[in-house]
């Protein structure tokens, strides 16, 4: 494989049409008839034909293209990088997040910032997480570094906000324990595999 | 039948009500076409289908803070509002809009004012509505409104001779002043734009340049001047420039539809009232519809195109029109 294809910009379809353009008249009658010849073939009325025809089709052929933004909304791809998601497992309830400082590590941004210690059962738990999103660039790294695929991308794009703290602490990101039901997940990198369940074996308790 | 100073000022009252209101709605209609041209809906929020937009856009110009420019000639960049609106209303008293009619057994003359040089009149009043944008963009000490009235005295005196000249050859075959006479003129010959086809293109080019819309709008073109004579406008000082711009829009629709399209007389089996109502609303809406789909022209494509190419068919149009008529 050679570098030239990967060096080739003009991704797309090339379907170029040369316009048959005459040159441009040096002499005063040139122009003068170039004149004639513009205006009495009439190319204004094309113009009037063209906004004519996109208003017809809009109006009677239900071709409008506004989105009335607030009350509707254009889909949005299923991995999107928008704000945060923290997922629960979907058989305990529990949240996935194992405390394991990974993507507070490999935050580009410093954005991320987590204190795990004891909890009452003498289990690890994460104690506080929060995102500043004032610093996050929505690389997507952290979902990515994730190895327990607790936390991910989610699809809220609308983030202005009063405070900051409205989008950044872990519970607000967490998915509500009665929505465990609606909690999705999308296939790709960093995603369960699609024979997980298959997979599944036994853990060897016998020494 | 003598109209009654009552019945003048009566219609006087009604003119400048209506056309206000009018010139309030087609600013909607302006928008919501050049949405629908742009497949877009345009204004929707503000009442059904957006209705009550210009209610809100006038509760808006008028609760506007009234800002005049530290260094503004006070005196005139006051005045200059008023004069382009107060310009563009005196010019309609002389245009007849509906056939006369009797009410309550009184008959009543549709004109304000039955002057027998209507045109010449509208004409004038017209060109005196020049005065507007070329002292509101020199007293207000601004140089993009400096540039502004620049072209508008370079636009309007170049296409007031257009307007003229075009008018000249139906002012010939009718052999009248007076825009009574045209309509009348219409009843036993076919509409003018047939017999004078050339002037009609004229007519309505130069007119589109008086009323300053697309593509001859350089004296507020954003790209360039930022908003040229009315820049340092806002609040219903602004608002009367709109609205004396869109009385000259409605003025000029109705001079086209008297003059060669016809008028208020009876149109098949549509009545007069009702035929004159259709032809001004297209030739509103053909000004919304060129706003639409063509560019600018540049300032000197715009002289270029008045004394070069307007102004010498306008000349020849006179020349053959006299010519036909005396042989």
């Amino acid at each position: 494989m050679s570098l030239e294809q990967f060096k080739n910009r003009n991704v797309g379809v090339q379907h170029y049409r040369m316009l048959d353009l005459d040159p441009t008249p040096q002499t005063g009658w040139g122009r003068f008839k170039r004149v004639v010849r513009r205006s009495l073939s009439l190319e204004l009325l094309v113009g009037l034909k063209v906004t004519m025809r996109e208003m017809i089709k809009a109006l009677f052929f239900g071709q409008m293209h506004t989105t009335k933004y607030p009350f509707e909304k254009l889909p949005i791809g299923p991995r999107y990088r928008a704000i945060h998601e923290m997922k629960r497992l979907l058989e305990s309830g529990h949240y996935r997040c194992i405390g394991c400082g990974l993507c507070e590590k490999i935050c580009p941004a410093d954005a991320i910032r987590m204190d795990t210690g004891y909890g009452e059962d003498q289990r690890k738990e994460v104690q506080e997480y929060t995102i500043n999103f004032g610093r996050c660039i929505f690389c997507g790294y952290c979902a990515e570094v994730c190895p327990e695929l607790a936390i991910v991308h989610g699809g809220r794009y609308e983030t202005a906000s009063e405070q900051r703290a409205s989008f950044s602490l872990f519970d607000d990101m967490l998915t509500p324990i009665d929505q465990l039901k609606q909690q999705r997940e999308f296939p790709g990198y960093g995603a369960v595999s699609p024979n997980a369940d298959a997979n599944i074996k036994k853990t060897p308790l016998a020494y | 039948m003598e109209a009654t100073y009552l019945g003048i000022i009566i219609k006087a009252v009604i003119i400048l009500a209506i056309i206000s209101a009018i010139a309030g709605f087609g600013t909607y209609i302006e928008r919501k076409v050049l949405a629908f041209m742009q497949r877009r809906l345009g204004p929707m929020h503000v009442g059904p289908y957006g209705l009550l937009q210009l209610i809100a856009d006038g509760i808006k110009l008028f609760t506007k803070e009234d800002f005049i420019p530290q260094d503004a000639n006070r005196l005139i960049f006051m005045l200059a509002p008023v004069i382009t609106a107060a310009t563009a209303f005196i010019a309609l008293s002389a245009v007849p809009v509906f056939p006369d009619f009797t009410l309550f057994g009184v008959y009543v003359p549709s004109v304000a004012s039955d002057i027998n040089i209507g045109i010449l009149f509208i004409l004038g009043m017209m060109a005196a509505g020049l005065y507007g944008p070329l002292l509101a963009g020199m007293s207000q000490r601004n140089k993009w409104g400096l540039l502004g009235a620049a072209r508008t005295a370079a636009q309007f005196i170049s296409y007031e001779v257009v307007t003229g000249l075009s008018l000249l050859a139906p002012i010939m075959v009718v052999g009248s002043l007076s825009l009574i006479d045209f309509n009348t003129y219409n009843e036993s010959h076919p509409w003018m734009l047939f017999t004078q086809p050339l002037a009609f293109i004229l007519f309505v080019i130069a007119g589109f340049a008086e009323t300053n819309r697309t593509p001859f709008d350089l004296l507020e073109h954003e790209a360039e001047v930022v908003a040229g004579y009315a820049t340092e406008y806002s609040g219903m000082r602004w608002g009367m420039f709109f609205i004396g711009e869109y009385a000259n829009m409605i003025t000029i629709s109705v001079l086209a539809s008297i003059i060669f399209l016809g008028g208020y007389t009876d149109w098949g089996f549509i009545p007069g009232w009702l035929a004159i109502i259709l032809k001004i609303t297209f030739m509103f809406f053909l000004m919304l519809w060129v706003r639409a789909s063509w560019p600018h022209v540049r300032p000197d494509q715009l002289m270029w195109l008045s004394w070069k190419i307007l102004m010498p068919l306008a000349v020849i149009n006179v020349l053959i029109t006299g010519i036909a008529i005396m042989v």
